[in-house]
C-alpha cells in the first residue's frame, strides 16, 4: 500500500511538471491538437465517401462505423495523453545511454521510462471522441444503459492498455536495433487496421490480430458493448482483457529480458 | 568533376543507408497491415454492392492500391525531412556554406540514394506481394505508357522532395517543425490517393484537387500507368505536373536563400 501511495505522488509530481512545461510552448499545444484533429476528421470524411457507394460495411451501418472510429479515437487519444511521448523518446533514451540514469533511480525503471510526460492536447482530443460517439448514439437513437457504459470503460481501459503494450514492446525492441523510427512507425501501421469493424477480417489474418497482436479487438469489443447489447456481453469482453493481460505480462517479461543485456552507450 | 563529387555523396548515402537496412525492412513489413486492411475492407464493399465502383472493380481496386505501394516505395522521402531538420538545428550546415557544393544538390543526390536502395531492399516483398495478387495486376496495353508513367513518377519524385526540403527549411526559423510536417502529411494522406482513388471524391473536389499539388504526388502518376489518362487529358496533367514541380523547386530554393540570410549558426 506504501509503495502505491509513493509511485502515486511521483506521478502526481511529473503531472505537474509536465503541465507547466506544455504551457510554456502554447503554440505547439495548439499545432498538434490541430494534427489529430485532421486525422481523426479525414477518417470520418473516407468512411463517408465509402457509404457513399454501400449501406452496410461488415454487416456494420454508416452511424456504427462511425461510432466504432470515435471509439478507436477514444483509446488511441487516452494512451498519447499518458504514455505516447515517453515511449516514443524511449529508443534515444537506449541509443544515447540516457536511460543508465532512470537505472539508478529509486523506482521502477518501466515506470520511470514511461510517465515523464503527458499531453494535454490529447485529452481534448478525447473529448472529440467522446462527443463523435455520443452524436452516432443520437444518429443511432439507441440509449445504453449504465451497465453498458460502465462495461464499455472496462473495455476502454483495457483496449489503452493494449496500445500500450504493443507500443512498449516495439520500442524495447530498440535495445538491439540502434535506428527504430521503423519501430514506431509499425505502431501506427499496426492500429491502422483496428478502426475497421472486424467482421469484414477473416482466417489466419483475423486469428493473428485477434490472439497474437490483438488490435482487432481493441476499438470492436467496446464499440460492439454500446451498440450491440448482446444477451452475453461477457464472452467478447473475456476476450479482450484476457488479450489485454496477455500482453501486458508478455512485453514486462520481454523488457526485463531486454534491461538484462542493455550495456549502456557512453563512453 | 562536378558529376563526381555528386557520385562520391551518392556511395556516402548508399553506404549510410545499408547500415539501416533492418529498420527499411522492418518498416516495408508492418506497412503491410495497412494493405491487408484496404483489401478486407474493399472485399466487403464490393461484396456489398456488386461491383463497379467509380469506375472500378475488385481486380482494379486492389490493383491500384499494389501500385500506390510501389510508386510510394519508390518516391516517397522517409526521413529526408527530419535529417535536414537536425542539420539546421545542430548547426551542421555551418560546414556546407564553405564547400563547393549546393545543399539542395547533395541533399537531392543522398534522396536518390536512399530511395533506390529502400526500393531495392524491399524489392522481394514487394514482388511478393505481386505474386500474391498476381491475378490482378493488368499490365498497359500501349507501350508508350511506360515511359510517360515513369516520367510522371520522376516528377512526382522530385515534387514530394522539394516539398519535404522546403519544410525543413522552416527549421531556420523555428526550433520545432514536425507539427506543420504533420499538418502536411495529413493533406498528402487524404487528397494524395494514398488512402483511396481520388476518383471516389465528389465531382466539385476532383475538380479542385485537378489544380492542387497533392494528387500529382502519387494518384496521377499511378493512374497514367493505369492508363486512365487518355490523349488532352494526359497532356494537361503532366503539364500541370510539370508545372508544380517547377513551382516547388522555386520554393525550395527561395526558402533556402531566405534562411541561410536568417541563419545564425548555433553551435557553430
Amino acid at each position: 500500500m506504501n509503495t502505491l501511495r509513493r509511485y502515486a505522488g511521483i506521478y502526481r509530481i511529473m503531472w505537474r511538471n509536465s503541465l507547466i512545461r506544455e504551457m510554456n510552448f502554447k503554440a505547439n499545444f495548439l499545432l498538434w491538437m490541430l494534427v489529430e484533429m485532421l486525422w481523426f476528421f479525414g477518417q470520418i470524411v473516407f468512411i463517408n465517401v465509402l457509404f457513399g457507394y454501400v449501406n452496410t460495411i461488415g454487416d456494420w451501418t454508416k452511424w456504427e462505423v462511425v461510432l466504432l472510429i470515435g471509439t478507436n479515437q477514444i483509446i488511441g487519444q487516452i494512451f498519447q495523453a499518458f504514455f505516447y511521448v515517453n515511449v516514443a523518446n524511449l529508443p534515444e533514451l537506449i541509443r544515447t545511454g540516457k536511460l543508465d540514469l532512470m537505472l539508478l533511480q529509486p523506482v521502477d525503471t518501466q515506470f520511470a521510462a514511461c510517465t515523464r510526460q503527458f499531453g494535454l492536447d490529447n485529452i481534448v482530443n478525447v473529448i472529440v471522441g467522446i462527443a463523435i460517439v455520443s452524436f452516432s448514439l443520437v444518429q443511432l437513437k439507441v440509449a445504453p444503459s449504465c451497465a453498458q457504459v460502465a462495461l464499455y470503460l472496462v473495455a476502454v481501459g483495457c483496449g489503452v492498455a493494449i496500445h500500450y503494450s504493443i507500443m512498449f514492446g516495439l520500442a524495447t525492441m530498440s535495445f538491439w536495433i540502434v535506428r527504430a523510427q521503423g519501430l514506431i512507425h509499425g505502431y501506427y501501421n499496426l492500429f491502422n487496421i483496428a478502426r475497421y469493424p472486424r467482421a469484414v477480417f477473416s482466417g489466419v489474418f483475423r486469428w493473428i490480430f485477434s490472439w497474437i497482436i490483438p488490435v482487432l479487438v481493441v476499438a470492436n469489443v467496446p464499440a460492439e458493448l454500446l451498440v450491440r447489447p448482446f444477451s452475453q456481453p461477457w464472452g467478447a469482453l473475456a476476450h479482450l482483457a484476457a488479450a489485454a493481460l496477455l500482453v501486458l505480462g508478455m512485453v514486462r517479461v520481454f523488457w526485463l529480458f531486454a534491461l538484462r543485456r542493455y550495456a549502456s552507450a557512453s563512453s | 568533376m562536378a558529376v563526381a563529387k555528386y557520385l562520391k555523396v551518392f556511395d556516402i548515402g548508399l553506404q549510410n543507408t545499408f547500415v539501416y537496412r533492418w529498420n527499411f525492412l522492418l518498416r516495408s513489413v508492418f506497412g503491410l497491415v495497412p494493405l491487408a486492411g484496404t483489401v478486407f475492407i474493399w472485399r466487403a464493399i464490393f461484396q456489398a454492392r456488386g461491383a463497379n465502383v467509380a469506375g472500378y472493380d475488385y481486380a482494379g481496386m486492389i490493383f491500384y492500391f499494389l501500385m500506390v505501394l510501389l510508386v510510394d516505395n519508390l518516391v516517397t522521402p522517409t526521413e529526408d525531412e527530419w535529417q535536414i531538420a537536425a542539420d539546421i538545428r545542430d548547426g551542421q550546415i555551418n560546414s556546407f556554406l564553405t564547400k563547393p557544393m549546393h545543399y539542395l544538390g547533395y541533399r537531392m543526390t543522398l534522396f536518390a540514394s536512399y530511395r533506390l536502395l529502400y526500393t531495392l531492399v524491399t524489392l522481394p516483398l514487394v514482388a511478393g506481394i505481386f505474386c500474391v495478387f498476381h491475378d490482378y495486376v493488368v499490365l498497359p496495353q500501349h507501350w508508350w505508357t511506360w515511359p510517360v508513367a515513369a516520367l510522371s513518377i520522376g516528377m512526382a519524385g522530385l515534387i514530394q522532395f522539394f516539398l519535404a526540403y522546403s519544410l525543413a527549411m522552416l527549421a531556420f526559423w523555428i526550433l520545432e517543425i514536425s507539427t506543420i510536417v504533420f499538418i502536411f502529411f495529413s493533406f498528402e494522406y487524404f487528397l494524395s490517393g494514398q488512402l483511396f482513388p481520388l476518383d471516389l471524391m465528389p465531382h466539385w473536389l476532383q475538380g479542385a484537387l485537378h489544380w492542387m499539388p497533392f494528387s500529382y504526388e502519387l494518384y496521377f502518376p499511378v493512374s497514367v500507368f493505369l492508363e486512365k489518362h487518355q490523349g488532352a487529358d494526359l497532356w494537361q496533367g503532366l503539364g500541370i505536373q510539370a508545372m508544380w514541380l517547377a513551382i516547388m523547386y522555386g520554393v525550395a530554393q527561395f526558402m533556402w536563400r531566405r534562411g541561410v540570410e536568417h541563419y545564425q549558426a548555433v553551435g557553430g
